[in-house]
C-alpha cells in the first residue's frame, strides 16, 4: 500500500495532517462550531473540494476504503478525479459502495442508506458561515456564534416565507446543532437533513478557501431550523425512481432526447445500483 | 412610579488620545424622560451616547442601569451577552443614518421582526403580525411590508428604525440625530410621531441634536455639550429661555426664527 | 381650603447677564416678596421693564430665580421653585400650575383641541375627560369649532391666545399664572377670559396675573403688587 513515488501517504506531509487532525479532534469536541485551520494549497482548483480533500487526507489511513460522490454519483469528474488522486497518492482501496466504505467524502449529497458506525462522512463546503447572507463582518458572525444569538438566521428564513410563501431554502439549509451552534450543512439538499440527525457516521466538513473545519459528532442531535407554523419539511417527490422503483429517496431529473423527454431517477447511484442487482425495477428500466 | 432613576450617569470620561470626547458628565434620568443633549459637531454628543449604549468603552465614570427586577447595575459589570441582551430588548438606538441602522436588503417585516426572533419568537405568523402593526404605528403602509428599505424615503427608513426598535417595547431608546437630512414637513411628522410613543409608551430617550426646536418639542430636560463638556444643563425651556452660560447665549441667539 | 397661602416669594432677586453684550448685567428685582392665598387673584403691576412678566417666568420656572426663595405648595408639600430639580419642577406643572404665557407655542400637525386636549392629559386627566373639558373651554372661549381640527399655527393672533388660555385652564391647577390673557381680544372674548378667571379663583385657586388692560384688572384683581418698588437701581456693573 504506498502511494504515488515522490509524495507522502494522501499528498500532504505529517506536520499538516497533524494540524488538520487537531483542528478536526477540536471541532468534533465543540459540534457544530467552525475551527479555523491553515487550509494548504491543494493540486486542484478553490470550489473542487480542497477543504474535503485535506480533511479526507488527514483522516485516511492505509487500510480505509475511500467512496466519493459528487451530486449523489459516484461516477461523475469530480469523484473520479478526487478517488484517482488518494488511490494515487495514498494507494488505498477505494469502492463505489456506500456499506463498504470506511470514509466517504461527498459533495452536496448523503448517502440514501442508513450509515453505520466507524463511517466518516466527510462534506466539501464552499461558504461555511451560514450567517453570512446577512452579516458580512466576520468579526460580528464570530460574536453571533459565541453568544449564540441566532435570530438573524430566522430573518433569512421569514424573508423567505414573505417572498415565497414558504421557506423556499431548498439546500445549505441551516441547522441547530446539539441546540448550540448554528451550522451550514453545506450545499446538501435540505431532504437529506434528517439524515445528519443521530447518525452512528462521524460527519467532517472541510472549507478549503474560507479555512474552516466543522464536525457533528456520531449520535448529535441536529435540528432543521423553521417556525412553528412553518415547520421544516423535507422534499417529497411525486413518483418513485424510474430505474429501481424506489420511493422516498432524492430523484434527479435525466433529460433523454432533444423532443423533451425526461426521467426522474436516483441521485444516489450506488442505492440504485443495489436496488437494482436485487431485482427492484422502475417504469423506464430497460428502456 | 419609583424614585429610582432608570439611567444614572456618573462622571463619563472618554478620551481620543489627547482630544477629549466626553469629560465628566453626569446624569439621571427617570422613565418616561425625555434629555435632549445639544451642542455643535464635534462637543460629545455622539460619544457619550455611544458610551451610554455600551459601545465604547469609558476612561472613567460609569452608568448604572435599573433592570426591569428593580435591581440597579453597572452596566460595565455586565458580561457581553447580558449587555446584547438587554441592547436588543430594553433599549433601543435610532442612528443619523438609517442605513446604519436598518438591514437595507432585508424586507420591511424582517427588519422589523428581527428582535422578535433574536429574543426566541418562532411563530412566523405573530411576528409578521407584529410587525404589521408596528409599520402601522408608524405610519407606513403594511402593505408595503415584503418592500426593502431601499425603496423607502429618508423619512419611512426613520420611521422603520423607530419600529424595528419599538417592538419589543424597550423603556430607554438612544437617538442620534433622527431628523437631520429630512424635509421639515417630514420632520415634523417624526417628531410628532416620537412624542406620541414617549406619552404612550412612557419611554425614556436620550436624544442627541443639534436643532434647538427639536430639543423644545421633544425633551423636557436639556444638556449643553461644548468640546465634551456640559456647559449648562436644566429644563428645556428654561435652558432656551433665560440661558445663562456665554456659549448656550451664543447658541440660542445664533438659531433662525421662523 | 381656600384663604390658605398658596404661592410665596421670599426675598426674590433676578437679573440677567448678557454675555453677548461684553457681560454686562441687567438687574431687574431685587428682594420681592409677596404670598398669594387661594382664591384671591393678584395682580402685579408697575411700569413697564419691572419685571412683572419675569416674576411670572420664575414662579413657573421658566427663568432662573437667582436670589431667595418662590414656594409653591403641591398637595400639602412646599417646594421651592428657584431649588427644585427640573424633574420636581416638570411634575409641580403638571399638578399645581398652570400658565398661560403670552404666545402660543405650536406644535406641527397637532390641532388645537388635541393640544388643549393634551395640555390636560399631562395634569392628570383621561382621555375623555380631557376631550370633553377641552372642548367645554373652547367653546366658552368663542373658538369657531370649524379650527377645532387645525394645527393653530395659520390662526390669528387672538384664536391662538385662546387656545393658548384654554391650554393653561384645562388642569384646574391650584395656582394659575396668567400673563396677559387678554392682550390680543376684542371685547366679547375678554369677557369670557374674566368670567373663566373669576370661576377658577372663587372655586379656590391662587391667581396670579399681569393685566394691562385696566378693565380686566379691576375685574379680576383683589390688590395689586407694584413691582416698581422692588426695581433694582443698581447700575450696570463695570466689566
Amino acid at each position: 500500500m504506498t502511494g504515488a513515488i515522490g509524495y507522502n501517504f494522501a499528498y500532504l506531509d505529517e506536520q499538516t495532517k497533524r494540524m488538520i487532525r487537531r483542528a478536526i479532534l477540536k471541532a468534533i469536541a465543540i459540534p457544530g462550531y467552525q475551527v479555523p485551520f491553515a487550509s494548504r494549497e491543494m493540486p486542484m482548483p478553490y470550489g473542487w473540494g480542497t477543504g474535503g480533500v485535506q480533511v479526507t487526507a488527514a483522516v485516511l489511513g492505509p487500510r480505509d476504503v475511500l467512496k466519493v460522490i459528487d451530486q449523489g454519483a459516484d461516477d461523475t469528474t469530480n469523484a473520479v478525479s478526487i478517488r484517482a488522486f488518494f488511490r494515487n497518492t495514498a494507494g488505498i482501496a477505494t469502492t463505489t459502495r456506500t456499506s463498504e466504505a470506511t470514509v466517504i467524502q461527498t459533495r452536496h449529497r448523503i448517502p440514501e442508506g442508513r450509515l453505520h458506525e466507524g463511517q466518516i462522512l466527510v462534506f466539501q463546503v464552499p461558504i461555511p458561515e451560514p450567517l453570512r447572507f446577512l452579516e458580512p463582518r466576520e468579526t460580528e458572525t464570530r460574536r453571533l456564534h459565541a453568544l449564540a444569538e441566532y435570530g438573524l438566521m430566522q430573518v433569512k428564513l421569514y424573508e423567505d416565507i414573505s417572498r415565497h410563501g414558504h421557506i423556499a431554502t431548498t439546500y445549505a439549509y441551516p441547522v441547530a446543532v446539539e441546540g448550540r451552534y448554528v451550522m451550514d450543512p453545506s450545499p446538501t439538499p435540505k431532504f437529506d437533513n434528517p439524515k445528519m440527525d443521530n447518525s452512528p457516521a462521524l460527519q467532517l466538513f472541510g472549507a478549503g478557501r474560507e479555512r474552516r473545519i466543522y464536525a457533528v459528532p456520531p449520535y448529535t442531535n441536529v435540528r432543521s431550523l423553521d417556525f412553528e407554523d412553518h415547520p421544516f419539511r423535507a422534499q417529497e417527490f411525486a413518483e418513485p425512481c424510474a430505474l429501481c422503483g424506489a420511493i422516498g429517496v432524492y430523484l434527479d431529473e435525466v433529460v433523454m432526447d432533444d423532443r423533451g423527454r425526461r426521467m426522474f431517477v436516483c441521485s444516489d447511484t450506488d442505492h440504485c445500483e443495489t436496488r437494482r442487482a436485487a431485482g427492484h425495477r422502475g417504469g423506464a428500466f430497460g428502456l | 412610579m419609583t424614585n429610582v432613576p432608570l439611567l444614572s450617569v456618573e462622571g463619563l470620561t472618554m478620551r481620543y488620545g489627547t482630544r477629549t470626547g466626553c469629560a465628566d458628565v453626569s446624569f439621571d434620568l427617570h422613565d418616561g424622560e425625555v434629555l435632549a443633549v445639544v451642542g455643535e459637531s464635534g462637543s460629545g454628543k455622539t460619544t457619550l451616547l455611544r458610551l451610554l449604549a455600551q459601545e465604547l468603552a469609558p476612561d472613567a465614570g460609569r452608568v448604572r442601569y435599573r433592570m426591569r427586577d428593580g435591581g440597579v447595575r453597572d452596566l460595565a459589570t455586565l458580561d457581553e451577552a447580558a449587555q446584547r441582551l438587554l441592547a436588543r430588548t430594553e433599549w433601543g438606538y435610532i442612528r443619523q443614518d438609517a442605513t446604519d441602522g436598518l438591514r437595507m436588503s432585508v424586507s420591511a417585516g424582517g427588519n422589523a421582526g428581527e428582535r422578535l426572533m433574536a429574543i426566541g419568537m418562532r411563530h412566523y405568523g405573530q411576528i409578521r403580525g407584529a410587525a404589521s402593526d408596528w409599520l402601522r404605528r408608524v405610519e407606513i403602509d403594511p402593505a408595503r411590508i415584503d418592500e426593502t428599505p431601499q425603496s423607502f424615503s429618508g423619512g419611512m427608513r426613520q420611521r422603520l428604525q423607530i419600529a424595528r426598535n419599538l417592538i419589543t417595547e424597550p423603556r430607554l431608546v438612544l437617538m442620534d440625530e433622527p431628523t437631520s437630512g429630512l424635509d421639515v414637513s417630514v420632520q415634523a411628522r417624526l417628531l410628532d410621531l416620537v412624542r406620541g410613543l414617549v406619552t404612550e409608551l412612557g419611554l425614556a430617550i436620550v436624544i442627541v441634536t443639534h436643532d434647538l426646536a427639536v430639543a423644545r418639542l421633544l425633551s423636557h430636560r436639556m444638556m449643553v455639550m461644548r468640546r465634551g463638556c456640559v456647559i449648562e444643563t436644566g429644563l428645556t425651556d428654561r435652558v432656551l429661555d433665560d440661558p445663562e452660560a456665554p456659549y448656550t447665549q451664543l447658541l440660542v441667539s445664533s438659531v433662525l426664527a421662523a | 381650603m381656600t384663604h390658605l397661602p398658596q404661592l410665596a416669594l421670599e426675598d426674590v432677586g433676578k437679573s440677567f447677564t448678557l454675555h453677548l453684550r461684553g457681560g454686562v448685567r441687567l438687574p431687574v428685582l431685587s428682594g420681592l416678596s409677596f404670598t398669594v392665598r387661594r382664591g384671591e387673584c393678584v395682580a402685579l403691576g408697575g411700569p413697564s421693564g419691572t419685571g412683572k412678566s419675569s416674576v411670572l417666568r420664575m414662579v413657573y420656572g421658566n427663568y432662573r430665580c437667582d436670589e431667595g426663595a418662590i414656594k409653591v405648595r403641591d398637595e400639602g408639600e412646599w417646594v421651592d421653585v428657584a431649588s427644585a430639580t427640573p424633574r420636581r419642577i416638570i411634575a409641580l406643572r403638571r399638578r399645581a400650575m398652570g400658565h398661560v404665557s403670552q404666545f402660543l407655542r405650536v406644535i406641527p400637525r397637532i390641532g388645537a383641541l388635541d393640544l388643549v386636549a393634551a395640555a390636560g392629559r399631562d395634569s392628570g386627566l383621561d382621555f375623555e375627560a380631557a376631550d370633553a373639558r377641552a372642548r367645554e373651554l373652547l367653546g366658552r372661549l368663542n373658538l369657531p369649532a370649524r379650527l377645532w381640527t387645525l394645527p393653530p399655527a395659520t390662526f390669528s393672533g387672538g384664536e391662538q391666545q385662546r387656545v393658548n388660555i384654554a391650554r393653561g385652564l384645562i388642569g384646574n391647577h391650584p395656582l394659575l399664572l396668567l400673563d396677559e390673557p387678554t392682550a390680543s381680544l376684542d371685547a366679547r372674548n375678554r369677557a369670557a377670559v374674566i368670567g373663566l378667571a373669576r370661576q377658577r379663583r372663587d372655586s379656590g385657586c391662587a391667581v396670579l396675573g399681569v393685566f394691562h388692560d385696566a378693565e380686566v384688572r379691576a375685574a379680576l384683581a383683589d390688590r395689586e403688587i407694584d413691582l416698581g418698588r422692588f426695581t433694582r437701581v443698581v447700575a450696570a456693573e463695570a466689566v
